[in-house]
C-alpha cells in the first residue's frame, strides 16, 4: 500500500492490521519513533498525522493510508531544525533522549493547536509522554520557548 | 490531587566501637583476572598515524574498578583510558564507561578538551566498546566523575606533554618556553609555532604514560572548557531521531528473537516447539518465528510463592539473618540518658527501573566470534557473562554499548545478550532481542523493598542520645546516620527476597534517608522543636549543614512557621543534599498537592553546571515516582502491574515547581551526581504532609 511519510510516497508491502510504528522502523528504517510499552501510554512512539499527534504504537496502518504522516526525521527542513528541535537543544531538555523525539513531536502538535501556552496547557498536552530520567520541567522550557513565550 | 491515607506501622528493637559499614552488596564491583596486551600495531592499524597515550594508574586509583593486570612489573598496574591525536588533529579517547543519558560523554569530553586547551569539538569519545577501550568494571556506583574525569584528564595532560616535548624537538626550542594553546605549540621566545597536526604528522608514538596522584592537572579556577555549561556534545543526533539505540541497530540478514517466558516465577520449562523455536535446557526462544505459534508447556513452580507486595514486610523480618551490627558507644547507655523514646516502623516497595528503553541486544557470530550490541552499564561484565554462557575465551566476544536509553542501576546484566547470542547460534543469523515492556517489568531486577525499623533516644532541649537502626532487605547504602549520636546501632539485616533484586539509582541510599529523615521529623516535632533547627542542633558536618541553610534561605524557611512544608538532608557517594518540599492542602480534606520542590546539591567543584543541574533536578523528579506511587505490585509469583498503564511513574501532571540551588566548591574534587539527588524527596514531602494535615506516613510510597 501506499503511504505519504514525511514529503514523499512510500510504498510498503505490509499487512494492513500491522501498526504503523513496526512499518516506520522496521520497513522503512525510520527509527527515530520509538517502541516504549506498546498500549499508547509513554509516547515515545509518537508521530504527526496531518499535523497532529498519534501513539504510531497503537495506529494501525490502515487508519492512516490517506493521511501525512511525520515522523522525527522529516520535522528538520533543508538542514535546518524546527524551532521545538532548537529549543529542546538550547534548553538541554533530555538526558538519554530515547523519550525525545516522541516529546519533540507531540510537542509540535501542541503548538499547532494552542500557539502560546501556559504551563499548565503544556503539562496537559503533554501528558501522555513519559521521560523517565525526570526532565519534565526542562522539556516544559522549551516547548514555552519555542512558542516564544517568556518563562 | 492526590489523596492520603494514614497506614502507620509501629515497630522497635534492641559493644563499642565506630561505624562501620560494609560495601553495598546490591553493587558489582569485581572485575575478571585480567590482562591488556598492548599492541602498538592494533591501535595505530585501526586510529591511523599519530601519537596514542596510554594512562597507567597504580590499580587502587582506577576509575575502573578492582581487577588485576596491565603493563606493571610486579606492582598492581592498570590502564585506566587512553588516547590518540591523528594527523588530522582530531583527538579521540577512549574510556571504558558507558552513556546512559548520565552526560558522562559530555563531562570526559570536557576534561580532554581542557587539559590539551582544544575545543571540545576537536575531540571525540569512544566509550564502552570492549575491542576498542581500556577495561573497566561498569558505569555505577557515581565513579565516573570522581575516578574516570581525573584520568582522562591526565592522559589528556601527559598527551600535552608529549606534544610539547616533541614541538620543541622540531623547532630546535627549550621544551620550557612551550605553550601549548587551543590546538597549537608556541615557542614563546621565538614566536614560532606548530599546529598539534603538524607535531604529530607521519609518527606513529606510542606513550605508555603513568597518570595518577602526581600528574599535573589544571586547577579548577583556571578551567576554560570545565566548569562551563557546554551542551550534549552529540545533542543533535537525539532532537533529530537520527542516533542509534542498540533498539535500532539493523545489520544485513538480522531476524527478530524473543524468549518464551514462563507464567509465574518458579516455572520450569516442559517442552517447547513450533517454527523457529530454539530449545536449550531451562531457556526457550524463537528466533524468525511468532511467540504466538510457539507451543510451550512450563510445569508448576515446585513451591508456589506464597508472599505478595502486601506481606512482604512480615516476610523480610520472618527471613533475618542473624549478624553483628555496627555500634559506637553503648546503646542501652544511649536509651538511659535520654529524657523521651520513639520508635518507628518504615517500609519501602520494591520498584522498577522501567528505562524507557527496553533491554535489547543485537547479536552477530562470524568465524566463531561473537559480536553483540546491547545496552549495558557493564559491557566488560557482559563479556565475562557472554564468556561463560557459551564456553569461549573473552577474546572471541566484543560488546557494544550504543549510547542507551537508560539504564538507572537497571542494566547491569546481560541476559539480552545471551538470549540475542544463543538465538543467533541456533539460528545462524544475526538476531536482535527487543524486550517488550511488560518482559522489561517481569524479568528485569527490582530495587529491593525492605522494612527499616527505628527507635531514638533524645533529650527535651533537643539533643540525640541514642540512635537504633535496622533495616531488613533494603541495602545499607546510606545506613548510617549522619547526625552527631553518641551511642549507635545500626543494623543491616539480610533477609530472603521473593524477587529478583538489584541496583538502582541511589539504591538504599533512598530508604535509609527516607527512614531517617522522616524519623528525625517526627523527634523534632514530638519536642515542639523546629525541624531545621533539631537538624542542626545536631549536625556538626560543615557541609551537609550547608546545604540545609541554603535550601531553608531559599524557600525562606522561617522558624516555628513553614506550615506544609517539609525538609530532609543526606549525604551520598559524595554528594551532599537538601531538599525540601511545600504541599498545598484542600481545607477539611486530605487532599494535597505537591506545589514546589527545592534541592540545594554540592558535589564539590561542578564539572559541567547545566548538566548537573538537569542531573540533580531529573534525580528529584524521578524520586517523586519511588516517594508517591511506584510500587511492583506481585503475588503467587507474578508481577500484577507490568504495564505503564498500572505501574504509575511520574507524567507532567506530576510535576512541582523544581528550582535547584547548586553550590560550587572549587577547593573540592568533583563527586557524581546522578544518584544522591534522589535521596531527600521522598522524606521531604512526607515531612511535607505531616506539616500539612498532621498524617504521618512512614511506608514509600507514601500514596500506598
Amino acid at each position: 500500500m501506499k503511504l505519504s511519510v514525511n514529503g514523499r510516497d512510500v510504498n510498503v508491502e505490509a499487512a494492513p492490521d500491522r501498526m504503523l510504528l513496526q512499518v516506520l522502523r522496521e520497513d522503512l528504517d525510520l527509527t527515530g519513533a520509538k517502541y516504549g510499552c506498546g498500549e499508547g501510554q509513554c509516547g515515545s512512539c509518537t508521530v504527526l498525522l496531518d499535523g497532529v499527534a498519534v501513539r504510531s504504537c497503537i495506529t494501525p496502518l490502515k487508519s492512516v493510508a490517506s493521511k501525512k504522516i511525520t515522523t522525527i526525521e522529516g520535522l528538520e527542513q533543508d538542514g535546518k531544525l524546527h524551532p521545538v528541535q532548537e529549543a529542546f537543544l538550547d534548553r538541554d531538555a533530555f538526558q538519554c533522549g530515547y523519550c525525545t523525539p516522541g516529546m519533540i513531536l507531540s510537542a509540535v502538535s501542541l503548538l499547532a493547536k494552542t500557539p502560546k501556552p501556559t504551563v499548565a496547557e503544556v503539562k496537559r498536552g503533554m501528558n501522555g509522554n513519559i521521560c523517565r530520567c525526570g526532565t519534565y520541567p526542562r522539556i516544559i522550557e522549551a516547548v514555552r520557548m519555542a512558542a516564544g513565550v517568556k518563562s | 490531587m492526590w489523596h492520603v491515607s494514614a497506614h502507620h506501622r509501629s515497630g522497635s528493637d534492641g559493644g563499642r566501637g565506630e561505624i562501620v559499614i560494609e560495601p553495598e552488596r546490591y553493587e558489582l564491583t569485581a572485575g575478571p583476572a585480567y590482562r591488556f596486551e598492548l599492541d602498538r600495531r592494533a591501535f595505530f592499524g585501526a586510529l591511523g598515524l599519530g601519537f596514542v597515550v596510554v594512562g597507567l594508574v597504580e590499580a587502587q586509583e582506577s576509575g575502573g574498578g578492582r581487577r588485576r593486570g596491565g603493563a606493571g612489573n610486579g606492582r598492581p598496574e592498570e590502564i585506566s583510558a587512553w588516547l590518540h591525536i591523528g594527523e588530522d588533529g582530531l583527538v579521540t579517547a577512549f574510556s571504558g564507561k558507558a552513556e546512559v543519558g548520565q552526560n558522562t560523554r559530555t563531562a570526559l569530553v570536557q576534561g580532554v578538551a581542557e587539559e590539551l586547551r582544544i575545543p571540545v569539538a576537536s575531540v571525540k569519545l569512544t566509550m564502552a566498546d570492549t575491542d576498542l577501550v581500556p577495561y573497566d568494571a561498569g558505569t555505577f556506583g557515581s565513579r565516573s566523575m570522581p575516578d574516570m574525569l581525573p584520568q582522562v584528564r591526565r592522559v589528556a595532560a601527559s598527551a600535552r606533554e608529549l606534544l610539547t616535548e616533541e614541538g620543541a624537538r622540531r623547532l630546535g626550542a627549550d621544551k620550557a618556553n612551550m605553550v601549548a594553546s587551543d590546538g597549537w605549540i608556541r615557542d614563546s621566545i621565538s614566536g614560532q609555532s606548530l599546529r598539534y597536526a603538524e607535531v604529530v604528522q607521519g609518527q606513529a608514538l606510542l606513550r605508555t604514560a603513568k597518570v595518577g596522584a602526581q600528574t599535573a592537572l589544571t586547577p579548577p579556577g583556571k578551567w576554560k572548557v570545565l566548569g562551563t555549561p557546554v551542551p550534549k556534545v552529540n545533542g543533535r543526533d537525539f532532537v533529530t531521531g537520527h542516533h542509534k539505540y542498540t533498539s535500532d541497530t539493523k545489520i544485513p540478514g538480522m531476524i527478530s528473537g524473543h524468549v518464551l517466558r514462563a507464567p509465574v516465577y518458579g516455572s520450569k520449562l516442559v517442552s517447547a516447539e513450533g517454527p523457529g523455536v530454539v530449545r536449550d535446557g531451562e531457556f526457550a526462544g524463537v528466533a524468525g518465528g511468532l511467540v504466538s505459534a510457539a507451543k510451550v508447556q512450563w510445569s508448576s513452580p515446585e513451591k508456589p510463592s506464597t508472599v505478595s507486595d502486601m506481606t512482604v514486610g512480615e516476610f523480610f523480618k520472618s527471613t533475618a539473618e542473624k549478624r553483628e551490627a555496627s555500634t559506637r558507644g553503648l546503646i542501652e547507655e544511649g536509651f538511659k540518658a535520654a529524657d523521651k523514646r520513639l520508635s518507628g516502623s518504615y517500609q519501602i516497595a520494591y520498584i522498577a527501573h522501567a528505562p524507557l528503553e527496553p533491554r535489547a541486544a543485537v547479536a552477530q557470530w562470524s568465524g566463531g566470534k561473537l559480536t553483540v550490541w546491547t545496552g549495558t552499564q557493564r559491557p566488560f561484565g557482559v563479556k565475562a557473562e557472554l564468556a561463560e554462557a557459551f564456553g569461549i575465551p573473552e577474546s572471541q566476544i566484543r560488546v557494544i554499548v550504543p549510547d542507551t536509553g537508560s539504564g538507572y542501576g537497571g542494566k547491569h546484566t546481560g541476559e539480552q545478550a545471551i538470549e540475542a547470542a544463543r538465538l543467533a547460534k541456533a539460528s545462524g543469523k544475526p538476531v536482535k532481542v527487543l524486550w517488550t515492556r511488560e518482559e522489561e517489568f517481569r524479568w528485569a531486577y527490582f530495587r529491593p523493598g525492605g522494612v527499616i525499623d527505628v527507635a531514638s533516644g533524645f533529650r527535651s532541649d533537643g539533643s540525640m542520645t541514642a540512635w537504633d537502626f535496622h533495616n531488613y532487605n533494603s541495602g545499607n547504602s546510606g545506613l548510617g546516620t549522619l547526625y552527631d549520636v553518641p551511642h549507635q546501632r545500626v543494623h543491616f539485616h539480610r533477609t530472603e527476597s521473593p524477587l529478583r533484586q538489584g541496583s538502582y539509582r541511589g539504591l538504599a541510599a533512598t530508604a535509609n534517608h527516607f527512614a531517617r529523615e522522616v524519623h528525625m521529623d517526627e523527634v523534632a516535632c514530638g519536642i515542639g522543636m523546629d525541624p531545621l533547627e533539631f537538624r542542626l542542633r545536631n549536625l556538626k558536618d560543615a557541609r551537609l549543614r550547608a546545604v540545609l541553610e541554603k535550601v531553608a534561605e531559599k524557600v525562606g524557611w522561617a522558624k516555628g512557621s513553614n506550615k506544609g512544608w517539609g525538609i530532609a538532608g543526606g549525604f551520598e557517594k559524595g554528594g551532599y543534599v537538601a531538599t525540601a518540599a511545600q504541599v498545598s492542602v484542600e481545607p477539611g480534606l486530605k487532599n494535597f498537592r505537591l506545589e514546589r520542590a527545592v534541592i540545594a546539591f554540592e558535589c564539590g567543584a561542578i564539572a559541567n553546571p547545566e548538566m548537573l543541574r538537569n542531573q540533580v533536578e531529573g534525580g528529584l523528579v524521578q524520586g517523586l515516582g519511588g516517594a508517591l506511587f511506584e510500587r511492583v505490585r506481585f503475588e503467587n509469583g507474578r508481577v500484577e502491574n507490568a504495564r505503564f498503564s498500572s505501574y504509575r511513574v511520574p507524567r507532567f501532571l506530576d510535576m512541582p515547581v523544581v528550582e535547584s540551588v547548586l553550590i560550587n566548591r572549587l577547593d573540592l574534587p568533583s563527586a557524581g551526581a546522578g544518584e544522591t539527588p534522589i535521596v531527600g524527596i521522598a522524606p521531604a514531602i512526607s515531612n511535607a504532609i505531616y506539616s500539612a494535615i498532621g498524617v504521618r506516613l512512614r511506608n514509600m510510597p507514601l500514596l500506598g
